[in-house]
């Protein structure tokens, strides 16, 4: 056949290709292919951690939760029960006052009809002062006659 | 009508055809001992200045290519052609890795380039065959082979650079003792040592050769049908050239892949210890 010294050329070149191939071709991409599953394997990583954290912070929402709830039915039990004491207060208050006034008015009352008494008396001594006055024909001395009529007035 | 006149074409037509294959068949050769671009020169001290041009300039290609590619290789969203450079690298490396199983920063670049590189030589067979000869005759150049691979030289050139990284890895892997032990002693004992020795370097210049002459001939194999296809008439060539070329999309990147293919397998067995 036609062999000859060409062969070296393919040789030479062959070297050539392989040590730039090696140089310039395959560590940027193998690097850049490292990097890329670094990235993926970070990127599901994260997830993984993002997954985990949703789910410590929906177990913190629920217990949250929870606890709001409780708080606010104890709030809830709370107010009741302070409304009931209020209302029992006022009702207390209420009629303490209405006592009062009720012992106040009757006090007034009985005031009154002391006074009214009083002046009745005065009036009926008066009255039969006049009375037998007339029937004695003579001016009763009322000075004179005073511890008497305050005796009968006293009486009546 | 004139059956001499008729017999006369005929002989005219075969003779014209001998020199159309002989033609698409002869290499532009450069004659070292003169200087002279010839042909002719059957001796070795010539050069085939269309194999070497077709050689080094497919393999630079090869390398702009994955250069281009791997030169701003980013970890984030690949474009289109670091993609390719990419699943190329990935491809060579996973296969190499299944055979090679030592660490090695060599292997698996020379495996890409093998690969890369004799994948476009094989590709040049798809070239209309008479496209760039005819050019290239037209502007003075009388011969041109497209189909780097139908050349001994390169195929030689490329399993001589495996037999010598052969010999390389096997005393990387076994140390010089151990490979000169091995071929003397390995597969019979010490007792056989003459014939051990034999064996063996039958073994291992056969690795070469047959690695050269498998990729040489059939890709040789391919180029003559289609210049037998070519010498049809234009409007029948079509029928048995369409399906030639498409069972060679297929011949083409599997050839290049035996050959890298073998190389790993050859440069795994020499490396690692029995």
């Amino acid at each position: 056949m036609n062999f000859g010294a060409t062969f070296w050329g393919p040789m030479i070149s062959f070297a050539l290709f392989v040590w730039f191939t090696m140089k310039y071709v395959w560590p940027p991409i193998q690097q850049a292919l490292a990097d890329r599953q670094q990235q993926i394997a970070d990127g599901l990583a994260a997830g993984e951690r993002g997954q985990q954290e949703l789910e410590k912070a929906r177990e913190e929402v629920a217990a949250l939760l929870k606890e709001a709830r409780e708080q606010a039915s104890q709030i809830i039990s709370q107010a009741n029960k302070r409304q009931a004491e209020l209302v029992d207060e006022a009702r207390a208050e209420a009629r303490a006052e209405g006592e009062r006034i009720l012992s106040a008015a009757r006090e007034e009352v009985e005031r009154e009809v002391q006074q009214a008494r009083e002046a009745l008396r005065r009036e009926v001594a008066d009255i039969a002062m006049a009375a037998s006055g007339r029937i004695l024909k003579r001016e009763v001395d009322a000075k004179a006659h005073q511890d008497l009529i305050d005796e009968l007035a006293a009486q009546i | 009508m004139n059956p001499g006149g008729s017999l006369a074409m005929n002989v005219d037509a075969g003779s014209n055809a001998t020199d159309y294959i002989r033609h698409h068949l002869t290499n532009l050769r450069l004659d070292l001992t003169t200087g002279q671009i010839d042909s002719e020169a059957m001796h070795f001290w010539t050069l085939h200045v269309d194999t070497l041009v077709m050689v080094f300039g497919l393999g630079a290609f090869f390398c702009y290519i994955f250069w281009l590619g791997a030169r701003q290789a980013t970890a984030g969203v690949p474009g289109g052609l670091q993609n390719f450079v990419e699943t190329m690298v990935e491809f060579i490396d996973k296969t190499v890795k299944e055979t090679f199983s030592a660490e090695s920063r060599v292997i698996a670049p020379l495996a890409l380039t093998i690969f890369c590189w004799v994948f476009l030589m094989n590709l040049m067979d798809l070239i209309p065959i008479d496209m760039v000869p005819s050019i290239l005759s037209a502007v003075g150049v009388p011969y041109w082979k497209v189909l780097p691979s139908v050349d001994l030289n390169l195929t030689f050139g490329l399993s001589l650079s495996v037999f010598a990284l052969i010999i390389i890895y096997s005393t990387m892997g076994k140390g010089p003792g151990g490979f000169i032990k091995e071929l003397l002693f390995h597969p019979f004992g010490p007792w056989l040592l003459p014939f051990n020795l034999v064996l063996n370097i039958v073994e291992m210049v056969a690795k070469p050769i047959s690695l050269s002459l498998r990729l040489f001939g059939n890709l040789y194999a391919a180029e003559l049908i289609f210049i037998l296809i070519s010498l049809l008439p234009w409007w029948i060539q079509w029928s048995l050239g369409t399906p030639w070329a498409i069972f060679h999309i297929l011949v083409v990147p599997l050839q290049a892949f035996i050959f890298m293919m073998l190389t790993v397998v050859y440069l795994a067995m020499a490396y690692e210890h029995h």
